[in-house]
């Protein structure tokens, strides 16, 4: 058995809106909180990971924000999977301490979109990649993308808008607990369905929010828990995978989710239906219906019908995002991963809101960073109650 | 659609400089593992599954439609243009392309429906853009 490793600390930050504050204040202010619940003091931190940040493209992260948050590491990883990133940094983290790199890592996330006027969604965005100049020239946006990969479940699998919306739905049942919620009135299935497409089939309450704000993770070694007075989670399984588009071979119903989430299930010695709360990726709800078929807790191409007899609720048979996740609550810097894990761990201390609160002793968080319909990394994580491992 | 711009143009480089020139005269090129015959899109120099270096193979224009999604708004595209389209194309020689499809009514295309390649000029003389309208 590998020796234990743990998250000690988990912060989110309570702002939607962040008008009169800078990116990189948000990173400061997260760190802070993750350390402060910890009960680790700064000096401590030996270990740094983050991913870019959306506004300063090619900035050396994570130079430039240890710089800023003048920080002293021995270890440091900067793995960008977009929203997903900060679900891989917490393996990541775990394989850097069982090797003795480091004994305290931090993980932050921020951003600001928001407060920066992005739109959903629209417009043509600047050609970085050797891909752009293959698909952006003709008007790909995220939803459009999202948008493919719901029309394709569809069609090999006979997937409704209505069972789509019950994602959206279950959320915001969820959220209305949360007082942190960017979006706390519960909307029904018809709502959903009834809102205004945005890229067909996909409609607006299909897509998460646009957030400003960020959080932080402290993962933490055997040794540095031994020296805390405090309720931990111990990271039991750690998966990701690179999904692209495969020199034209792409599925788009399917995502690195299936190889991502073997692999965190094996290195747990666990399988789905050990899991009692799931955090999972809803950048729109197509993402989430993927997700939890290709992870395994339904058949695939039976997503539709396991989320409409209303599996996903708190009360349900996959209780999930019960912060309100990012269709509801919150999506700091369009980047998802990083509030997965927290209300995992929330989950697990017993922390989130009572209505929602799940009997768990295990927790799994999933990403799916990127873009479903061409290039994704898929990341899972499985979290237990200290001692269940 | 008689000039691509104010779309964006692609980022010619001198491996996808052949692609582009083709599309200026109405042909979709493809690169081919003579080694693993893996026919991919978008073209590459080495083959991504065995780092064989490909050769250029002309494709038929001829596919169907994988998937698609209707966007009824996009910042920056001519007004003339919307709803834009966007698809991935299944090529009869195998790649799903990301492309547009022009000349149809959203509301009459389906998965699975055959479309044809047709090429868009550009302001420049060796960029052509490929696209697809149902047949």
């Amino acid at each position: 058995m590998s020796e234990s490793v743990y998250i000690a600390g988990a912060f989110e930050h309570p702002t939607r809106e962040a008008p009169n504050k800078s990116t990189m204040q948000l990173h400061a202010d997260v760190a802070a909180g993750a350390l402060e619940d910890a009960g680790v003091p700064k000096e401590a931190v030996d270990g740094y990971f983050t991913a870019g940040v959306p506004e300063m493209e090619h900035s050396l992260t994570p130079l430039m924000a240890a710089d800023y948050l003048g920080l002293d590491v021995a270890y440091a990883d900067s793995t960008d999977y977009g929203g997903s990133s900060y679900i891989s940094h917490v393996g990541h983290a775990a394989s850097a301490i069982r090797d003795g790199k480091c004994d305290v890592a931090l993980i932050t996330l921020a951003g600001r979109p928001r407060s920066r006027g992005q739109a959903t969604g629209s417009g043509v965005r600047k050609l970085r990649t050797v891909q752009d100049s293959y698909e952006r020239i003709y008007g790909t946006t995220n939803v459009t993308m999202y948008g493919m990969a719901a029309r394709r479940h569809m069609e090999e699998y006979g997937t409704t808008s209505e069972q789509l919306a019950e994602i959206r739905a279950a959320a915001s049942h969820h959220a209305q607990y949360n007082e942190h919620a960017m979006y706390r009135d519960p909307v029904s299935v018809e709502d959903v369905v009834e809102s205004p497409v945005v890229a067909d089939p996909l409609h607006l309450l299909d897509c998460c929010v646009i957030s400003d704000g960020g959080g932080a993770l402290l993962v933490i070694s055997e040794d540095a828990r031994s020296e805390l007075d405090r309720e931990c989670v111990e990271v039991l399984g750690h998966g990701e995978a690179p999904k692209h588009h495969d020199a034209g071979r792409i599925d788009i119903t399917t995502t690195g989710a299936v190889e991502s989430g073997e692999r965190a299930f094996t290195e747990a010695g666990l399988g789905p239906e050990h899991v009692d709360y799931a955090s999972i990726y809803d950048s729109f709800t197509i993402t989430v219906l993927e997700a939890i078929e290709d992870l395994g807790f339904c058949k695939k191409g039976y997503g539709g019908t396991f989320v409409a007899d209303g599996a996903l609720r708190a009360d349900g048979e996959l209780p999930f995002n019960t912060d309100g996740g990012g269709l509801c609550s919150n999506h700091p810097g369009n980047r998802g991963g990083m509030t997965k894990v927290i209300e995992a761990v929330r989950q697990l201390r017993g922390e989130t809101s009572p209505e929602v609160q799940v009997d768990a002793d295990i927790a799994l968080a999933h990403g799916t960073g990127g873009s479903i319909a061409t290039r994704h990394g898929a990341a899972t994580v499985i979290l237990g109650t200290e001692g269940i491992s | 659609m008689d000039v691509w711009e104010p779309r964006p143009l692609p980022n010619v480089t001198p491996e996808s400089e052949r692609y582009w020139e083709a599309a200026s005269n109405d042909r979709l090129l493809l690169s081919k593992c003579p080694d693993c015959d893996l026919v991919i899109h978008y073209p590459r120099a080495r083959c991504p599954d065995c780092f064989t270096e490909t050769e250029w193979t002309e494709a038929s224009g001829d596919g169907r439609i994988y998937s698609y999604s209707v966007a009824e708004r996009m910042e920056g595209w001519p007004e003339a243009d919307l709803p834009l389209v966007v698809a991935y194309v299944e090529l009869a020689e195998g790649p799903r392309m990301m492309t547009n499809l022009i000349g149809c009514d959203p509301d009459d295309i389906s998965v699975g429906d055959s479309v044809s390649a047709v090429f868009i000029s550009t302001e420049e003389d060796n960029i052509g853009i490929p696209v697809f309208r149902p047949d």
